[in-house]
């Protein structure tokens, strides 16, 4: 008689903690997917400001803008000094990869 | 149960139980059994005769397929420089029938989607059922429509291509069809590696909409992946500007021109013009989305004849200080006559390639047996595929030696009777920018050291670079292609263009160069199609464009200069040394 009861009330025990841990877990399973959602956004804005830098930088635009309101031009052969560095000294380009 | 039954016994013990009429009995089993048969029946009913729709049913109010998007991949240059890239965009959809707006709402929404109520009113009108109110608006827009909440009225996600780089890349890239998918370029011939194929999952939702929990498998997206081009777009608009002055300065009809790196094989720009921008689908025309550096094949004329050159010198037939008897200006084989225009006098073989010399190329030629010059001529990839896997690629058409005739063999080696595209013309000139080893040329991006096909020996290639300085030397046909701070090497064409029953008075006008000449950093392929306000001479035509390529290329990849900065001395106008072919 005991030993049922005691039996009854683990049972019950377990099956309310079921029920909280699947709820928890559902709750968890929302914040997961609002990361993952906030992930994509970024991924998508990170495309677009990638596409923008792209649009901004093209060389066409480059060239017009050094050319034209910025006023710069090529200096003459003659105005060109070569300063010759030991190769170990070159830092490759920035964008170089 | 033991518990039970233990129970019942004892009260049956306490209390026996009054007897039942089986009549009764029989009755109440009867009607008890049968509403047991009836439940039993509706549960099989259910479970096996509905089941399939009820679970249908059941799944469609909380299990829901969300895709999972996956994108195109990007394409990029040699720097990571975004040339072609997928973002997501929104189009705006109803059903007319259960489109249900004020007007009221058809103007704010009008005035979201930058047009007028009016024009948004006829669209609705005049579709059927299904409208699309606006497609590839930002998502900005569109959230701003939704939030109208005007009933019936839904988005949609898609892919839209972009290409920053326009017109400049076009030809190369190609371009997307409304689902993404590559239909032209290498946008179509990678296309396994640069599409996405969306995943999907299934998920059950509350009375929200909100997913709560993966209910089945995943399948996961495979995300497109990353393409990176040999292209530097910096040189790429270089190449763009400068080959699209000259042509219109010499109302040429089209041109193109190729940079390659000289070490690696790399392409490093290939313009062609006409082109088109591929940002704007309703100006497309065919001909200005052709990429003829790959796909069109010319006779190069002259560019061809230091192969021939290079060939005679390698068998040991000829050194650069034989002397070609070419005196007449003439040579005649068989029933056929080869000219020279502007040659005089006997002229040793480094003088045959200076001044572009028909007659003395040939002789060169005519010194080695047929087979010899086709076989020398292929390994340095005539008439071979450049394997660069572009849609439409020509091979050009370098006849078998069994069917060379002498007079033949003597126009293939001054590069007429034989046909080649741009790209393929560059990458023979990596025979003399090295060790004499043909490269393979690639589109994409490389890394580490490119291993060729070696075709003539180092030796031969390097007096190949000091007789092709010299051509491009006061004397030689190419001068114009000298460029201030480095030596350059290269050699010009201008060839005939092959028309019905013979050649017209339509010229293609080439050049083809590397520089530096001290240490070959790039090849640089140009050609001019048709070029027709009066000059036609390669010299006067390509090689200008050439040295103005060149020049700036070195400087933007901070080569340092292999000359000391002398005045050039260019001819006066009209005074070139010219050849014709």
């Amino acid at each position: 008689m005991v030993r049922a009861g005691v039996l009854l009330l683990l049972l019950i025990v377990c099956a309310l903690s079921l029920v909280t841990s699947r709820h928890q877990a559902r709750m968890l399973f929302v914040e997961l997917e609002r990361g993952r959602q906030q992930a994509q956004t970024y991924e998508v804005d990170y495309d677009r400001l990638q596409l923008e830098s792209s649009t901004w930088s093209v060389p066409a635009r480059i060239d017009r803008l050094g050319r034209g309101p910025l006023a710069m031009q090529l200096p003459e052969p003659g105005r060109i000094q070569v300063i010759e560095v030991p190769p170990s000294q070159i830092f490759s380009r920035g964008r170089e990869q | 149960m033991t518990f039970n039954i233990g129970l019942l016994s004892s009260r049956r013990k306490q209390a026996p139980m009054p007897e039942l009429s089986p009549v009764r009995a029989l009755f109440i089993f009867a009607v008890l059994g049968a509403l047991f048969l009836v439940l039993i029946g509706k549960a099989f009913y259910l479970q096996w005769v509905r089941g399939d729709f009820l679970q249908a049913q059941g799944a469609a109010r909380h299990v829901r397929d969300v895709e999972i998007p996956a994108h195109r991949g990007k394409i990029t240059d040699r720097f990571g420089e975004a040339l072609a890239i997928s973002t997501p965009v929104k189009s705006l959809w109803a059903f007319t029938g259960k489109l249900n707006a004020s007007d009221e709402q058809i103007k704010a929404l009008a005035k979201v989607l930058d047009t007028s109520p009016q024009a948004l009113k006829k669209r609705i009108e005049a579709a059927g059922d299904f409208v699309y109110l606006a497609k590839g608006v930002s998502p900005e827009v569109a959230e701003e429509a939704l939030a109208l909440k005007i009933p019936g009225l839904y988005d949609e996600r898609v892919y839209r291509r972009f290409y920053p780089a326009g017109e400049l890349t076009s030809q190369i890239l190609g371009f997307t069809d409304v689902d993404d998918y590559g239909q032209e370029g290498l946008e179509l011939v990678r296309q396994d590696w640069l599409g996405g194929k969306p995943g999907s999952r299934r998920v059950i939702i509350n009375r929200k909409g909100d997913a709560v929990e993966d209910f089945a498998g995943v399948r996961a997206p495979q995300e497109g992946r990353n393409l990176a081009l040999s292209l530097d777009l910096r040189l790429q608009y270089l190449a763009q500007t400068e080959l699209r002055a000259a042509i219109t300065e010499h109302k040429a009809k089209a041109g193109s021109l190729v940079i390659l790196d000289a070490q690696t094989g790399e392409v490093l720009a290939l313009s062609n013009w006409p082109t088109y921008n591929p940002n704007r689908r309703d100006e497309l025309v065919p001909a200005r989305m052709r990429n003829r550096a790959l796909i069109d094949v010319f006779e190069p004329g002259s560019t061809f004849k230091p192969f021939t050159v290079a060939i005679a010198l390698d068998a040991g037939r000829v050194r650069p200080t034989t002397v070609m008897e070419t005196a007449s200006g003439q040579w005649t084989i068989g029933r056929a006559t080869i000219h020279d225009n502007s040659v005089k006098g006997d002229l040793t073989v480094e003088q045959v390639l200076q001044r572009s010399s028909n007659v003395g190329t040939a002789k060169v030629a005519l010194m080695m047996p047929s087979e010899k010059v086709w076989q020398g001529l292929s390994s340095a990839g005539f008439g071979m595929p450049v394997n660069t896997g572009f849609p439409g690629e020509s091979t050009g058409r370098l006849r078998p030696a069994k069917s060379w005739r002498p007079i033949e063999q003597a126009t293939i080696s001054y590069g007429h009777g034989v046909s080649v595209n741009l790209l393929q013309l560059a990458r023979g000139y990596t025979i003399f920018t090295g060790d004499g080893e043909l490269k393979p040329v690639s589109l994409y991006r490389t890394s580490g050291d490119v291993v060729g096909k070696p075709v003539i020996s180092p030796t031969t290639a390097a007096e190949m670079r000091r007789m092709l300085e010299m051509a491009s030397l006061p004397g030689g046909t190419g001068v114009r292609a000298q460029v201030p701070d480095y030596r350059v090497a290269g050699k010009t064409g201008t060839a005939r263009k092959p028309e019905k029953g013979g050649y017209g008075n339509k010229y293609v006008s080439s050049f083809v160069g590397f520089a530096p000449v001290s240490s070959p950093r790039l090849i640089v392929a140009v050609m001019i199609d048709e070029p027709s306000a009066g000059k036609y001479y390669g010299s006067v035509v390509a090689a200008p464009v050439f040295s103005s390529v060149v020049g700036k290329a070195l400087r933007m990849l901070n080569v340092p200069p292999d000359r000391s900065a002398v005045p050039i001395m260019l001819p006066f106008d009209g005074e070139d040394i010219m050849e014709e072919t």
